[in-house]
This record gives structure tokens, sequence and C-alpha cells, in this order.
């Protein structure tokens, strides 16, 4: 009895919510951590880069103004939909960061349970960072976080999938819309998280995946005027990237979030990838007397 | 207004302040000329009258500066904050007995009218260091973890709209986290910043906890590219801004940015129009209009256009300018030739554009830097004056149609640090505060400040906020 | 507008609101205004020629206001330059009394009627009052409007009862119309008493009795400066106005001024157009205005008790 032959996937990016080659048409060779061919993953190009910033602008209004609670909801449905899925991730974090079946499988445990955490943080961080200023004056006074807007995100290069989701999912859970760029050689487990993604009731647009050669896409992308907010995580293994990427988001003074060392991507990881995503609004309103015979003169 | 009732000059008295004939340079402590022994003039705006020599800091002595701050930053950080609390709460209380003085001082300096100082910087000076005080010795409450740590040495390039409160917001959270700092006052307006200096000794506050560096541009790019630096914090042009942003990237510098702005008051047809026109007033004339979160661009909705215009213009003609120091001028002069002359050509160019220029009969005092308020109507977006940040008592009048509208004109900047809303109708407030980019929104009301109040922009207006919970942020490694 | 009470309704509800903590910002702000030397010897004897020198007790006599109307003459006998008062104000069965003792000079007779201050009578009651008043000679007559009817939103009521009490007025006698504001408590609804009174035929309008706990204020009087200024410029009708109550210390009555001269200009400056109903006040201005001549602060002994 023959094996039977399987049917490989064709790797595609994610933009828009939908499923495009890259527009240049090329592709490159993913390999797993020994150097055996898994899969040619698109190569994309500046305008592939471009496209993905029209969508994520797009999607940007929706995603924003949805209801925390919304957005916690499809949070929570990823994660659900990753758990049904968790046997693909497994073999494509295994190959693609030469782990065990067994250590693959933590973190895909770990990534998912991120999804679950940060699914509850939507409708609970305006709370704990906002709030009534007590201003001296006859004004109520309201802090409260907003999206930065559209955000490049530079996923880890090593970490393929729990280090993707743990700077992922924080930039989306606060309503800004993302571009992410995956890991340069283990792009896959990126590429399919945009297939969850695509199936989860997450609008079209809020985050869109990329990938190619991290250099060659995050410059244009960094010096992009209707870019918000750029975080580096993926450019501190690559000599100067980080420093020349933060120079290019100058330009409209993007909010950068600079590569910091993990040594542990499972470890708790605080709110500080979501704050440094969020602008503060405040907002005076007069409070005045009930009437005129209760003035202070 | 022409009237019977001509109110008399009312001169708040300059001998409440001395004003020595030079300055040195404040470090560890002590005033010191500068290593080159460079000293520039500072002038009063309003007269031209040279009011004392200033020792210009340069390379030499930012390296100077930064060492005795790091030098000083090991015992400050390690003081228990109860201890840190109490030198700000002294150097507040000290701020509020010479305020008189220091208000003078400060109109003297930069032209502003005696009664902004007095009623407005002076009084949220004090405030700034009292609240800042008070978070000295409960940070680990501040929702940043158990024992924040200070950054280290704070490199502050403050701007010279409001001298010394700029002075405020950076120093007091600095100081409070248990940073030490070098800051640099703008070249036209360093004397308040060397008198707070005097209250630190006064204070009794440890050496090189606070060093004062005047000097030009040169100088401020020195202190943030210094690489024993650790914390940038910058309010000034976007421009500079972005500068600084390429001056740090790459390092392990942290940064905030408070940079410019073209905010939008938008008034709807159903607004309190007496209160929106005191707004629209207090939006753009405040400081001569120097102000980064100014009102600058009126939105009208068209159907009450005519109607508000008449009302402010006929506003416009009570306003009393002239002598800074005299307690009932409401426009002082434009705080330097340099500045003048920027508002001079952008207003040029908004006539070239085809905008309609409009200012009540006003006489400009024949010494010294001044501008007439003025307005442009027949706006549009497109007009330079509705885009660029002008910095001056200039407002560009804009109408729009819907709240829609409205918002999209109001959002349709590179700047988002300020916005306005006049209406009547509470769900319409909430709705447009909400769709606005805009870091600080006011509504009902303009350019009020306060330090419990964070405040900064959100695009090219800068990033980081300043005033409270929230600006500890920017100086503590979190 | 006033065609009926719905169409009254609608103009009066539709007017622009007012936001009462940028209304106050305003009035305090107008309020550091630094009136010095000439400026306040100005303001001083205007402020002086503006007063409606009031008694309004039920202790009131003919001696009493004889007292009164010779103080409101010569406010201050060492010193002949000083003005007149615009007017004494008393209650109607006291004008016979005070047209007596003002005979010949400037000084108008003012009396409060309709039932002041509470204004809880009969209309024919009211008019009565008023009609008596003006036969006994009253140049100018305060009324009171009916606040509960106009807080009820029975505003055709209170237009009514003014188009009324106008008349009673004949053409001798200008009519103030009281709006006590205090009572009224909102500023939206004191700028829709002030539009009400108006295009009621009202000549000044007033704040206030002097006998609640809120009189005269800043805030108040600016908003109905505002409306003067606002109705003159939509009709071309110039009207009055008078704080009343509260107002005691010379610098409180040049922060009045004040809000005049920024906010209505010098059409207004003038006794004929702005009024302060009060009665200490006067002492006050005496004092500073003895001050300014002199340069020696005054004291109570070198003014009159009256």
């Amino acid at each position: 009895m023959s094996e039977r032959l399987s049917v490989f996937k064709t790797y595609k990016l994610y933009v828009g919510g939908k499923f495009p080659r890259s527009e240049s048409g090329r592709v490159y060779e993913v390999t797993d951590s020994k150097g055996n061919w898994l899969a040619n993953a698109p190569l994309s190009s500046r305008k592939d880069a471009r496209d993905a910033v029209v969508a994520a602008r797009k999607a940007f209004g929706g995603w924003a103004g949805a209801t925390a609670y919304n957005r916690g909801q499809i949070l929570y449905r990823i994660a659900e939909m990753l758990e049904g899925r968790k046997a693909q991730f497994v073999r494509e974090v295994a190959d693609a960061e030469g782990l065990s079946k067994s250590k693959a499988a933590d973190q895909v445990d770990a990534a998912i349970d991120r999804w679950v955490w940060y699914a509850g943080w939507t409708d609970k961080i305006a709370q704990v960072i906002g709030g009534a200023n007590p201003v001296a004056g006859p004004y109520f006074n309201l802090s409260s976080p907003e999206p930065a807007g559209v955000v490049v995100v530079l996923a880890p290069q090593e970490s393929s999938f729990l280090g993707l989701i743990s700077v992922v999912a924080p930039v989306i859970a606060t309503g800004n819309t993302a571009i992410v760029i995956a890991s340069e050689k283990s792009p896959l487990p990126a590429l399919s998280l945009g297939e969850v993604l695509a199936t989860s009731d997450l609008p079209g647009g809020v985050v869109n995946v990329l990938s190619g050669r991290t250099a060659e896409i995050a410059t244009p992308l960094a010096a992009h005027q209707d870019v918000n907010a750029i975080d580096l995580a993926g450019a501190g293994e690559i000599d100067g990237l980080a420093k020349e990427l933060e120079i290019a988001a100058a330009d409209n003074l993007k909010r950068v979030l600079r590569p910091q060392p993990v040594d542990d991507w499972a470890a708790t990881p605080g709110i500080d990838r979501m704050t440094a995503f969020l602008e503060t609004k405040t907002v005076w309103h007069p409070t005045g007397s009930l009437g005129a015979s209760g003035s202070s003169y | 207004m022409a009237s019977a009732f001509e109110y008399a000059p009312a001169p708040e008295s300059r001998s409440v302040v001395d004003i020595a004939p030079s300055y040195g340079l404040f470090i560890d402590g002590e005033f010191t000329e500068a290593a080159d022994g460079k000293v520039f003039k500072t002038v009063s705006p309003s007269t031209e009258e040279v009011l004392s020599e200033i020792a210009q800091a340069g390379e030499a002595d930012v390296d100077r500066a930064v060492q005795a701050a790091r030098k000083a930053f090991e015992k400050w950080s390690a003081l228990p904050g109860s201890e840190r609390a109490k030198y700000l709460f002294r150097i507040a209380r000290i701020i509020q007995e010479r305020s008189r003085e220091l208000a003078v001082l400060e109109t003297l300096d930069n032209g502003k009218p005696i009664k902004e100082t007095r009623d407005a910087d002076l009084p949220l000076v004090a405030a700034h260091f009292f609240y800042y005080a008070g978070w000295a010795d409960k940070l680990d409450h501040a929702g940043f973890g158990a024992n924040p740590r200070p950054l280290g040495v704070a490199g502050q390039v403050i701007p010279w709209n409001f001298p010394l409160l700029m002075l405020a917001w950076k120093i007091a959270p600095a100081l409070a986290t248990g940073n030490t700092v070098v800051l640099k006052p703008a070249e036209t307006t360093p004397l308040s910043a060397l008198f707070f200096a005097d209250i630190c000794r006064q204070a009794g506050l440890p050496k090189g906890v606070v060093n004062i560096l005047p000097g030009y541009g040169d100088t401020g790019a020195a202190l943030i590219a210094h690489p024993d630096v650790n914390k940038v914090a910058f309010t000034g042009s976007t421009a500079v801004g972005k500068q600084i942003a390429r001056t740090v990237a790459g390092t392990r510098k942290k940064l905030t940015l408070e940079l410019g702005g073209k905010g939008a008051n938008i008034v709807f047809d159903d607004a309190p129009i007496d209160q929106a026109v005191e707004g629209i007033v207090n939006g753009i004339f405040f400081n001569q209009g120097q102000v980064c979160c100014a009102g600058s661009r009126l939105l009208v909705q068209e159907s009450i256009q005519d109607e508000l215009m008449d009302s402010l213009k006929r506003r416009l003609s009570t306003l009393r300018l002239g002598d800074p120091l005299d307690k009932n001028t409401d426009i002082g002069a434009i705080n330097s030739e340099e500045q003048l002359a920027r508002i001079t050509t952008l207003v040029e160019q908004g006539e070239a554009e085809g905008a309609e220029r409009w200012s009540p009969a006003c006489e400009l005092p024949s010494s010294g830097y001044w501008f007439a308020p003025t307005l442009f109507t027949n706006v549009t977006q497109a007009h330079t004056i509705a885009r660029d940040e002008i910095f001056g008592p200039v407002l560009s009048v804009l109408t729009f149609r819907t709240p829609d509208e409205a918002v999209a004109k109001a959002n349709n900047s590179q700047y988002g640090l300020s916005a306005g809303i006049w209406t009547e109708k509470g769900s319409r407030i909430l709705a447009v505060a909400n769709k606005l980019r805009a870091g600080v929104i006011w509504s009902n009301t303009f350019n009020k400040f306060d330090p419990t109040s964070p405040f900064g922009g959100y695009k090219e207006s800068g990033f980081g906020r300043e005033g409270g919970r929230h600006g500890l942020e920017a100086y503590l490694d979190v | 507008m006033t065609a009926s009470d719905s169409t009254l309704r609608r103009f009066l509800h539709g007017l622009p609101g007012v936001d009462a903590v940028g209304l106050e910002a305003r009035a305090a702000s107008l309020g550091t205004r630094s009136i010095k030397t000439t400026a306040k010897a100005y303001a001083i004897d205007l402020a002086i020629s503006m007063v409606d020198l009031t008694t309004l007790e039920g202790a009131d006599t003919p001696g009493k206001v004889r007292a009164l109307g010779a103080k409101a003459v010569h406010p201050d006998p060492t010193d002949r330059t000083t003005p007149a008062t615009a007017a004494v104000c008393v209650y109607p069965d006291m004008v016979a009394a005070a047209k007596e003792a003002v005979a010949g000079s400037t000084v108008k007779v003012a009396s409060v009627a309709t039932a002041f201050p509470a204004g809880r009578a009969a209309l024919s009651v009211k008019l009565a009052d008023v009609r008596d008043a003006v036969a006994a000679g009253a140049d100018e007559i305060d009324m009171v409007i009916d606040r509960g009817a106009f807080l009820a939103g029975d505003y055709m009521k209170v237009y009514d009862e003014i188009v009324a009490v106008k008349e009673a007025c004949g053409t001798s006698a200008r009519l103030k119309v009281i709006f006590e504001t205090g009572e009224l408590s909102t500023y939206d609804n004191i700028r829709r008493a002030s539009w009400l009174g108006m295009l009621a035929g009202a000549d000044f309008i007033k704040t206030s009795t002097g006998k609640v706990a809120v009189n005269a204020t800043p805030a108040n009087t600016l908003l109905m400066l505002e409306a003067v200024r606002d109705f003159r410029a939509q009709t071309g009708v110039q009207i009055g106005v008078k704080p009343a109550g509260g107002i005691r210390t010379t610098k409180d009555a040049i922060k009045f001024l004040v809000l005049v001269n920024e906010t209505v200009g010098e059409d207004w400056l003038d006794n004929h157009w702005f009024r302060f109903g009060a009665s200490s006040l006067l002492n006050d201005l005496l004092m500073q205005r003895q001050k300014l001549a002199t340069g020696r602060y005054s004291g109570p002994d070198y003014v009159t008790v009256d």
C-alpha cells in the first residue's frame, strides 16, 4: 500500500481580508531549522506594503469604533479557532524553530492563552489607564486611551508564533489596525495565522500579514506618512536596522517601540505593549452650577 | 471701541523685580561663566530694551552640567520619596511667595501681559510643583508596578512662550520621580529659569539636581546628543522635534515631544454664542496666539457665520493691546523679531492666496515687536494659513455644513494637539469629541490647563503626556 | 412672535443657550480690570449719577424719604461738585413726599409697584398700584414680573401683564421690569426673561428686588447687557439695564461699569440707560471720591447717614 501523496499548501499574504500573492510575483524558499525545504512564501514588495497600509487605514475607523466588548468577543473567537487548528501550528512551529512536538505544543498553548489574555483586556485597559482628573475648576475632565492608528509590527525573528502573537494581539486589542511583517526565516506560522483570522469575525484589514525580507518591507513602511506607529521587535537581530527605521519613522513622528531583549515570551507580558500604541485624549467639560443663584459671587 | 470711559494706565510696578546686569550658567549649584566666555543679550520684546547679558552654554558646559547631574543622580534617586517631596513643596511655596516678582519678570522677558503671567502662568507653575511634589512618595501606587525607577539624567529643552510654566512641566515630574535635570531655556526668555535656579538654592536643593544652561539651538542639540543623557524632553516646533527624534534614534534615551498644532475650534449653530465668542478669543489671542494648542482654525457652521463674525469682530474691537505691564492689557508683544517676521510672512501669504484679512482699529507701539489681532475669512483647507502653524494672533475662519464635515476638516491636519467644540447639545459634544484626533479637547471652553490634566498631542504634535499621573511615565523606567 | 403662547415660547426657547461657567468666567475676567486715577474719578462720578437711591422698608416715613431726597440731590454737602443721583426709589405711597424732596433738581422719583416685591396679587390690584404711583408723580415705575407664571411656562401671561403695566405708566413714566433673577435661577431663564420684557415694552430691565438671597451679580448683569445689545442690533431700540441689590462698594460698582463699557459701550454709560439700585453704595462712592480729592482715606463720619 503506497503512502498517500499529501496536498501542499500555497502560502499567501493576508491583506485587507483577502489572500493575495505578492504583486511582485516573487516567492522565496522557507526551510526548517535543518535546512529542509518547507514551502515557498511570498516575497512582499514595497507595493504590497503600500496596499497593506491602505487596507489597514480603511479598517481603522470601524475597528477603533467597535465596542470594546465586541473586540473582546472577536479576539476570544480567534483563540477558539486557534485551538481547533492547534495540530497544524504545533507542526509549523516545530519545523520553524526546531522544537520537539511537546516543546512546540507548549509554545502554541501559550500563544492561544495569550489571545485569551488580551481578549479580556479590551474592555478594561481604559479603566486602568484612563479616568477623571480632579482639576481645580468647575470642569469635568476625563482622560481616555485611544488607539494610535495604523501600526506596523515587525514580528520577532526567532519566536515565530508565541512571539508573533505576543506583539500582534496587544496592538489590535486596543483598536489599532496592524501590518505585520512575519519572521523572515520562519514566516509560515504567521501566514497560517492569517487564515485563522479570516475565519474569526475579525474585519478584513485589521491585521495584514506580509512575508519576505524584513528590511525591504519595513523600510518603506517606517517612512510611510499614513502609518502612525511601529513596533521594532523583529528589527533587533538585524544589524543597524532598528536605528535606521527609527530615523525614518521621525518623518511623521511615528510612535516607536524599540526592540527590547525578551528572554521568555511565555512570561506575563504586562500592559506595556498596549500602552505603547495608545494615545491619551483628555476632554474638558464645564460643569457649572445648577443655576445662577448658585453662583459663587 | 472708543469710549468716554478711558482706562488710565495701570502699570504693575517693575521695582518688585531686580534684574542683574549679567547672569551665568547654573551648574552644580553655582552660577558660572561659559567655558568659552560667550554671552548673549536678552531683550524686552515690548520695548527692545536690553534686560541682561546671559552666559551662553557651549558643548563643554553641557558636558560639565550633565556630569554634575549624573553625580547628583545617585544620591537624589536614593533619597526617600518623602524627602524629595519636601524639596518640591518648598520650591512650590517659594514660587508662590515670589509670584509677583516672577510674573513681572516673565512679562518683561517674554512680552506677554501681566494679567496672564499673574493669573495664569504663575498660579499654574506653583500648582504643578505642588501636584508632583505629592507624587514623589506615592510612585508605588501610580500604576507602574512596585518601586518604579527613575531614568537618570534628563535633558530638557523648553520654548519661549510659557518659559517658567514649561520649566515647571519639565522639572517637577522629573525631580519627583528621582531624576536629575539639565534644562535649556529658550534664548529669548532665559531669565525666569535663572531666577528658578536661585529658588532651588533657597530651597536647599542638593547641588547638581537642577542645572540651567541658557543658549541657542546648538546648546540644545548638544544636550540632547550627549551620551550620558537618559531622557530627552522637548517642547517646541515640529521641525526641531523631528530632528531630535532622529538624533535619539538607536539610543536608549526615552523621548517625549510636545510640538506644534493647528487646533480646530468648532462652533455649531446651537452654541452658546456669547461664550463661544469668548472661547474663540481666548483660543487664539491668549498669549498673542503663541500657544501650541491655540484654536487657530475656527470652524463655524455656515448657517451662523455672519452672526458669529459680527459678534467676534465687535469683541475684537474691545481688545486692549499695549504695555504688557499694564494690568488692563489683553494683547502684549510678540516674543521676538524673528517670530514677528514669521507671522508677517504667513499673513502676507494668506492675503496672497486670496483670504480676506481683517483687524480691529488698533494702534501699535512704535518700538518693540507687535502684531494686531487678525482674522482671515474665506479660508479653505487648501490655504497655507489653514495648514501651517502661525504661532501668532491670527485666526483662520473656515465653514462647515454638517458635524461629519466639521470632524473631517478638523482632523485634516498633520497635527493633533487640541480642538474645541461649541454646542449646547450634550450628545453632540461626546460624539464629536470621540471622533477628533487630538490629545486635548475643550468642549464649551478653551485653553484650560491644570496639573492633574494630561496634555499632549496625536500625530505630528508629538508624543507622551505632561501632567497628571500620565506625566510620570515619561520620567520612569517603565 | 408674540402672536400666541406657542410662538412666544418657540422664540424664547430658540434663543442661544448660556454656558454658566463661561459667562461667569467672562464676568470675573472683566472684574480684574484695574481702574485708577482719572478713570476712577470718572467712574465714581458716573456711578453716583447712576444710583437709584432706594428705601423700601415697612418703616419708611415721609421724614425718612425727605432725608433720602435731600441726599440724592446733594450727596456730599461738603462738596457741591458731587453729581446728584439719578433717582430716589420708594414705595407708591411715598412718591408724593419724594417728589417734594427732589423738586427743582434733576433727580427722578422711581416707585416700585405691582405688589412689590412678591407680585402675588391680582392684575387689577397691580395696575391700581401703578396708577397710584403715576398719579402721585412717579417718573419711573419698577414693576416685578410674575415669576410663578414664568416658571410655569406661562410666558404670555407675563408678557400681557408687562404690556398692561406699560399702558398704565402712560407716556410720562418709564418702566423698569424686575425679573428677580435669583428666583428665575438659571441663566437661560434670565436671557428669556430679558427678551420677554423687552418685547413687551420695558424701558429698563432690572435684575432684582433686593429682597431675596441672590440679587445683582456681575454674571447676570453681563447677560442682561448682552440681551439689550442684541435687542438693539435687531430692532434698533435701546433698552436700559439696572442691577439692583448687593452692590455695596465702589469696587463693585466700577466692575459693573467695566461690564457696561466692554459689553455695550459708551451708549449705555449714562444714567438714562444704566442704573444701580442701591442704598449703602452711595456712601462708599462718596468716601472714595473724598479720598481721590484729598489723598486721605475718609471715614463713615464724613459722609451723611440718611
